[in-house]
């Protein structure tokens, strides 16, 4: 459990109002309350290494899964070590175990990374890197490591919390995976433990903080009737990626139905829906307050609900 | 082999992905529509995973013990116990129903 200081202004049920709380919006509680001014180091450390320890362990359920779905212990760390992105690795291994062929497997995985790549451009403004640095810092980049990293105020505290989280992250989240692995070939057929409904509860924890709103709802149930429907039809692993059609469906459709309904009234994006709205602003309450989170708002109302595993984890 | 190369795919693309991040500049992907788009991505993504691997078995879909884990964790989401409690909850009534159906 990893709340900060400030960490019940951050749960989500509440609209936090001071300054700095809710940093990285939907994530931010996980990442840890963000006190006035400066922090010790200490306390972004220890808030860290929460998030660090807490995710890290959950690499067990990835090694027990993916050694449950065929593939080989060094297979396993492999993409613990190499991927070191959760949902994409449980993306593939349930792919994989589905008879998906590598590629479709793959792309779907990568799909699922691409938040990554928000994130990215989101901590290079904050922690300002040198470049040579970049390439490293790369491959730290992930829900909760952008999470803790927004949390703080400051660079200094950013780079801080940014470094311990993804190098405690890494280290447990590869050991775990290993011995959940090794777990997982000693006891051979992993279906009478009920192993197989860890994959699908994962992605249902990663999931819940970002079904909020209306749009998002409808996203969820359009991919899953998706998802499902095109199953007996489309190739393994084609589905997944075909369910990502119902972003631009909804989108769509939610964007004529809003023209149908509304007589000339200039409404759109998401920002000033999530002040309008308080479902959205309830899972995003860094658009509504005018801290660091917000120089680009925009941003941090994209993907706050997406440091979701931190959340998920610390709920 | 194939598994290998699916991981290769995976390792480099999620590493491309990751370090793009880090070196397009600012206001390229800062557009609503990609934020927007990107947003709702994993969302999708998720829902559609989640309810596959409940679900399906190959290209059918089955009602089986996964469904009453899936629905463990559900209440355990709602009840918000923490991220390992709700993978147990999901993992243990699997296992208990399987037990008890013999």
């Amino acid at each position: 459990m990893l709340r900060g200081p400030s960490g019940e202004a951050g749960s989500e049920d509440e609209q936090g109002t001071g300054g700095g709380e809710q940093g990285v919006g939907g994530g931010g509680d996980g990442g840890g309350g963000v006190g006035g001014g400066g922090r010790a180091d200490s306390a972004v450390v220890r808030d860290a290494l929460g998030v660090g320890i807490a995710v890290g362990l959950s690499g067990f359920a990835f090694g027990v899964t993916s050694a449950g779905s065929g593939l080989t212990v060094l297979q396993t760390c492999a993409l613990s070590l190499l991927a070191f992105t959760g949902a994409s690795q449980f993306a593939l291994v349930g792919a994989l175990a589905g008879g998906g062929s590598p590629v479709t497997a793959a792309v779907g995985a990568v799909f699922l990374s691409m938040r990554n790549a928000f994130y990215g451009l989101r901590l290079s403004q904050l922690l300002a890197l040198p470049r040579v640095v970049r390439p490293f810092a790369a491959h730290f980049v992930i829900d909760e490591t952008t999470a803790v990293a927004l949390a703080q105020l400051g660079r200094r505290a950013a780079r801080l919390g940014f470094a311990v989280t993804g190098a405690s992250l890494y280290f447990l989240w590869g050991l775990t995976t290993f011995l959940g692995a090794l777990g997982a070939e000693a006891i051979g057929d992993t279906d009478p433990w009920g192993l197989d409904a860890a994959g699908p509860a994962v992605f249902l924890a990663l999931l819940a903080p970002m079904v909020r709103t209306g749009r998002q709802r409808a996203v969820a149930a359009v991919a899953v009737l998706l998802g499902l429907g095109l199953l007996p039809v489309l190739p393994a692993g084609v589905p997944v990626l075909a369910a990502a059609l119902a972003v631009p469906t909804v989108l769509y459709v939610e964007g004529r139905m809003t023209r149908q309904d509304r007589g000339g009234r200039a409404q759109d994006d998401d920002l000033p829906r999530a002040e309008a709205d308080p479902s959205r602003a309830e899972a995003d309450p860094s658009c509504a307050d005018a801290d660091l989170s917000c120089a680009d708002a925009d941003l941090s109302c994209a993907d706050a609900p997406q440091p979701n595993r931190v959340q998920g984890e610390d709920r | 082999m194939n598994i290998w190369i699916a991981i290769a795919v995976t390792v480099v693309g999620c590493y491309a992905v990751k370090l793009a991040g880090l070196l397009v500049s600012a206001g390229t992907l800062e557009r609503p529509l990609v934020q927007r788009l990107a947003a709702l991505l994993p969302v999708a993504l998720l829902a559609a995973l989640t309810a596959q691997q409940a679900f399906a078995d190959g290209r059918e879909l089955v009602l089986d013990a996964r469904a009453a884990g899936l629905a463990a964790a559900l209440v355990a989401l709602l009840l918000r116990a923490p991220f390992l409690v709700v993978i147990g909850a999901a993992v243990v009534v699997t296992a208990g129903v399987r037990a008890l159906a013999g």
